[in-house]
């Protein structure tokens, strides 16, 4: 109960993990709800790779996270730059209006 | 130890709860700040796990940007969110049906996990008290891993580029000031002298 392991970080990693996929079938309607939804399970997957870097004794897990970290800013910001000019050019933000290519 | 445990169980319980706000909180922005307050947990869980650059970065890149660009496109976007959330209820069945199937199979992976008995940390962690958490990372970053920290340099570049390109709009009938045309004005094509005889007006 007391002694933290591996198991006690993965267990957090993986709830978050699930709310992050269940944040999505939830908020179906809102891409910036979407968006932060997929930031948590980014964040669910740098836990899980920081515990077993600190597992192992091997620092490329933490190396790795720090990529994904660069990598989950780029698409945020990327994601909110779409969502700005598609609400410029649409007027809404709903997913399910989402399905015209050509505007 | 008892006191790691603590800490342990505080930013974890915190961490979920505020995934569980993110997730179902009625207005965006509320969502933002629990999302703020989820990643300072995963930055509190990073450090006991002794990952102090990893969490100082986590604070810095999400809190300090990723969370406050949420916020100003939340705020910025004139979006009913009431009518947004309307079929939150009509997905909850399947959405919490697939997330606890996810939930119960990540649990057994973990339950079931062992390590491989032929694999050996490529580049082991020196105990804390020789190297710290950064000088370690760096030492890793710029040497081994120094193409692919330049490859990750080049993805923020071409974010950077795509998110101005993107959100980048000339509009048509906005009277700007023209630093050239001011500059590059002559003193003939402003100034007309006239010489006016005198007693008859202009």
């Amino acid at each position: 109960m007391f002694e933290i392991g591996l198991a006690h970080y993965l267990t957090v990693a993986a709830v978050l993990f699930t709310l992050g996929i269940f944040g999505i079938f939830l908020n179906r309607r809102n891409v910036i709800i979407i968006l932060m939804a997929i930031e948590l399970m980014l964040l669910a997957v740098n836990i899980n790779l920081v515990a077993f870097s600190t597992h192992l004794q091997d620092l490329v897990g933490q190396v790795f996270a720090m990529f994904v970290l660069t990598v989950a800013a780029a698409e945020a910001a990327i994601g909110l730059a779409i969502l700005v000019v598609y609400f410029r050019n649409r007027g809404s933000i709903a997913v399910e209006d989402i399905n015209m290519m050509k505007g | 130890m008892i006191l790691l445990a603590l800490a342990f169980y505080l930013f974890a319980f915190v961490a979920v709860a505020s995934g569980v706000m993110v997730i179902s909180s009625r207005n965006p922005v509320h969502s933002v700040l629990f999302l703020i307050l989820a990643f300072f947990n995963g930055a509190g869980l990073f450090v006991l796990m002794g990952a102090e650059f990893l969490a100082m970065i986590l604070v810095l890149v999400y809190v300090g940007a990723v969370a406050v660009l949420f916020l100003f496109v939340v705020m910025m976007l004139d979006i009913n969110y009431v009518e947004m959330r309307k079929g939150f209820l009509q997905y909850l069945p399947v959405g919490g049906l697939i997330g606890l199937i996810l939930l119960v199979e990540l649990t057994f992976v973990a339950g079931a996990w062992v390590a491989a008995p032929a694999a050996v940390a490529s580049i082991p962690i020196a105990p804390p008290e020789q190297v710290h958490n950064t000088r370690a990372l760096g030492n890793v970053i710029y040497t081994d891993y120094i193409y692919l920290f330049q490859a990750a340099g080049l993805v923020l570049l071409v974010a950077m580029v795509g998110a101005i390109v993107l959100t980048l709009r000339q509009r048509e009938g906005v009277r700007r000031q023209s630093i050239a045309g001011q500059i590059g004005r002559k003193r003939a094509d402003s100034i007309e002298l006239k010489d006016v005889p005198r007693g008859s007006g202009v």
